[in-house]
């Protein structure tokens, strides 16, 4: 039974890293659904977002605040509106005067981008590591093998889960039912058409921008959570992996990328468990490249025609 | 300048100093908020490993008054300016006359480029970021292969450099090959990559090309560090052998270059041989192209770039073109990696990050996607502009961004913003409409 347990743990893991993914992968979906680009800056915007949550969370902790969960609900606060507000600038700067520019454009104004915000962290806040102490600690033994091997659940893996559940929740409510959503819908299939219906294009656009970085902020403090460390160099990585994740699901699709997200966390989990440790990030980035291949669709998504 | 034209009193455009300052003020308070964590807080990681923090308010003050007077100094740039185009700034004479004196730029550079090491012998450090300037041109030409005229986003090139660098390194240390036997190999290697690369992605376009070659590029880069028994892992190669004149080592001994010529030995000489052939494998990756744009297999790229539907409605196999370009461009980037190891004595994969991918394709874009020229123009002030700001090193690469997302901003077409087709009608034809209607010819 040790080896079910170890399987048991590893599922556990790699769901709460794909719920981390899922979420910086709906920013990915959402503004490669609207305005069709890859916004090569959002892993930098989750990275930003971490960041955010770290100083907040200092300065909350240094000003006497001891109640945890309010400390908690402030730091996602304070994190996801100011990282959004970085969303917002990050399109009004680099994108929007290119929207109608040629096609490679605005990719090498994302990559330019992405360049900017991760040494910019790098010149203010310093290069090395930052190491936070746990905040949410205890948890659950699930069950308790007879070779001593113990399946555990911690109240860190239930808060991001949790977490994860409720926000997806929220934003699926947000792209279904309000006036925002239906005009994110609008400009997604045509946005002249919508824009002549009086759907402010712009605003939408940005809107999107926004929504996919408070998304990528509550990433960023999750992951600041669960390993209790960010530098500014891990929005790279965590993007590319996202943007996979956003693929593998299907891109456009706000459930094909939670989907996704956890299919690659589970996969890198598993692979890292069973496999090797050091070439984790190389399976994760060969399967962006077999789904391109195999099924560039994804698994949720619709097929892309094209018009001549 | 007649009637007709819109008029251009400040009256009508300006809209004011408080829209200005309105406008300002707006983006002072948006700084205010982005910066106020990240710049008016700074953390570091304590002696006892807890997170200590410190203030710093007077930083962010002078940022957000920065952003402040610089959006002033933008608005005020963008009225005065205005949004007619900047050609009318300059008198068609002059005009004339830069496009007389363009015809010359290039033969002059290539000259200049033969005296470098003639005029420059005695200093060092010229000489060293001239090897530097080229090895960058050779690299943008290869991928400007690719980028510019088959128009594939590659994000990836770095890895047929490293592919080239590793090959040369590995082949020489462990069979002791010497430099000219391995550059056509690590040529041949790089190019089969290319093709491996491109058979898997020939369905993708655009972004998604993009990223996985990105991803590529990170596999290759992630298979050196980890395969240490093979490549040194994260330590490098080193003892690569250097470069010897066809033979004959560039030695103070009996046997060497020198002894034979008769002249007494520097260690400039083998600065100069170095830079001779960067030179040579630059203008060979030049003229190869130039060659390329002539034959079908060009003229397809080309077609390719400009129209992937319309080109397989004509019956170009994409298939070739798309894996020929990539092959090609590879080839080129093993050649500069091969050279890159031999000039270094010391490769690792610190080296082939995806930050030099970026640097080659602002270079090719900076250029103009597709202009031989532009590269060149391209090279020299990128890498010059890297050494002009090393002693800000760490703001170095906030700079190339910065730079990057404004030079897509003003001018997407690059310095030499031309892209045209190769070939093209000289004029356009008068067709009879007997010859367009329907149910006649």
């Amino acid at each position: 039974m040790a080896a079910m347990d170890y399987f048991a743990q590893q599922l556990i893991n790699g769901l709460v890293l794909g719920s981390v993914y899922g979420l910086i992968a709906i920013g990915y979906t959402m503004v490669y659904g609207i305005v069709g680009m890859i916004n090569f800056a959002h892993g930098d915007i989750f990275m930003i977002g971490g960041f955010i949550a770290m100083i907040s969370f200092l300065v909350l902790v240094s000003l006497g605040l001891t109640a945890v969960p309010v400390i908690l609900l402030l730091v996602l606060l304070v994190s996801m509106a100011i990282t959004a507000l970085y969303g917002w600038t990050v399109e009004r700067i680099a994108y929007r005067p290119l929207r109608h520019s040629f096609r490679l454009a605005p990719m090498l104004s994302a990559i330019g981008m992405s360049f900017v915000l991760s040494n910019f962290s790098q010149v203010a806040q310093g290069a090395r590591v930052k190491p936070v102490a746990p905040i949410i600690t205890g948890g659950y033994t699930l069950h308790e093998g007879a070779s001593g091997f113990v399946v555990r659940l911690s109240n860190i893996q239930i808060v991001v889960v949790l977490t994860t559940i409720v926000l997806l929740l929220l934003f699926t409510w947000i792209v279904k039912r309000t006036r925002l959503g239906r005009d994110m819908r609008a400009c997604e299939q045509d946005q002249t058409m919508a824009a002549l219906l009086g759907v402010d294009v712009d605003r939408t656009i940005s809107m999107t921008f926004v929504i996919g970085a408070a998304l990528a902020a509550v990433a960023g403090m999750m992951y600041l959570l669960y390993y209790g460390l960010v530098d500014f160099f891990m929005g790279f990585v965590a993007g590319i992996k996202a943007f996979t994740a956003a693929v593998l699901g299907g891109i456009g699709s706000l459930p094909g990328a939670m989907l996704g997200g956890l299919a690659i966390g589970l996969i890198e989990t598993m692979w890292s468990a069973y496999f090797s440790v050091e070439y984790k990030d190389v399976a994760a980035f060969s399967i962006l490249i077999v789904v391109l291949i195999f099924m560039p669709t994804g698994l949720l998504g619709r097929p892309e025609i094209e018009k001549v | 300048m007649t009637a007709a034209a819109p008029d251009k009193s400040p009256a009508t455009r300006a809209p004011g100093i408080a829209f200005i300052l309105k406008k300002a003020l707006a983006s002072a308070a948006v700084a205010l908020v982005l910066f106020s964590l990240m710049i008016g807080i700074r953390t570091e990681a304590g002696p006892t490993g807890q997170l200590i923090y410190w203030t710093r308010f007077g930083e962010l003050f002078s940022v957000v008054a920065a952003v402040f007077g610089g959006s002033i100094v933008i608005e005020l740039a963008r009225q005065w300016l205005g949004p007619s185009d900047t050609r009318q700034l300059i008198p068609s004479s002059v005009q004339n006359g830069l496009a007389f004196a363009g015809q010359f730029v290039a033969p002059a550079l290539l000259i200049f480029a033969l005296l470098v090491p003639v005029i420059f012998y005695n200093q060092r450090y010229l000489l060293d970021l001239s090897i530097l300037v080229l090895t960058y041109v050779m690299l943008g030409w290869g991928l400007n292969v690719v980028v510019g005229l088959a128009g594939l986003l590659d994000l990836g090139y770095v890895a047929f450099y490293a592919v080239g660098a590793y090959s040369y390194g590995l082949l020489a240390t462990t069979f002791g090959l010497s430099f000219w036997v391995c550059l056509p190999l690590a040529g041949l290697l790089a190019s089969l990559w290319g093709v491996m690369l491109g058979f898997p992605v020939l369905r993708l376009r655009g972004d998604y090309l993009a990223i996985v070659t990105l991803a590529f590029g990170e596999i290759i880069r992630l298979v050196i560090i980890n395969w240490a028994s093979l490549t040194g892992g994260p330590n490098g190669l080193s003892g690569i052998p250097r470069p010897t004149f066809f033979g004959i080592p560039l030695t103070p001994g009996d046997d060497g270059l020198a002894a034979k010529l008769g002249i007494p030995f520097s260690p400039t000489h083998r600065i100069v041989l170095l830079f001779y052939i960067i030179l040579a494998l630059a203008l060979l990756t030049c003229w190869v192209t130039i060659r390329l744009r002539r034959l079908p297999i060009g003229r397809a790229w080309e077609a390719l770039r400009e129209d992937e539907v319309a080109c397989r409605a004509l019956g170009i196999n994409t298939t070739t073109t798309k894996l020929t370009a990539f092959a090609t461009g590879a080839m080129f980037g093993g050649f500069a990696g091969a050279f890159f190891a031999t000039r270094q004595g010391f490769i690792s994969p610190e080296s082939f990050t995806f930050q030099e991918s970026a640097l080659v394709l602002a270079i090719v874009v900076l250029g103009g996607m597709g202009s031989q020229l532009g590269v060149v123009l391209a090279a020299i002030a990128m890498i010059g502009g890297f050494e002009l700001f090393r002693g800000l090193d760490q703001y170095r690469m906030l700079v190339f961004g910065l730079a990057m997302v404004l030079l897509m901003i003003w001018r997407p077409r690059g310095l030499i913003g031309h892209r045209a087709p190769t070939v093209f009608l000289k004029r356009a034809q008068a067709i009879s409409s007997d010859l367009v209607k329907e149910g006649h010819g």
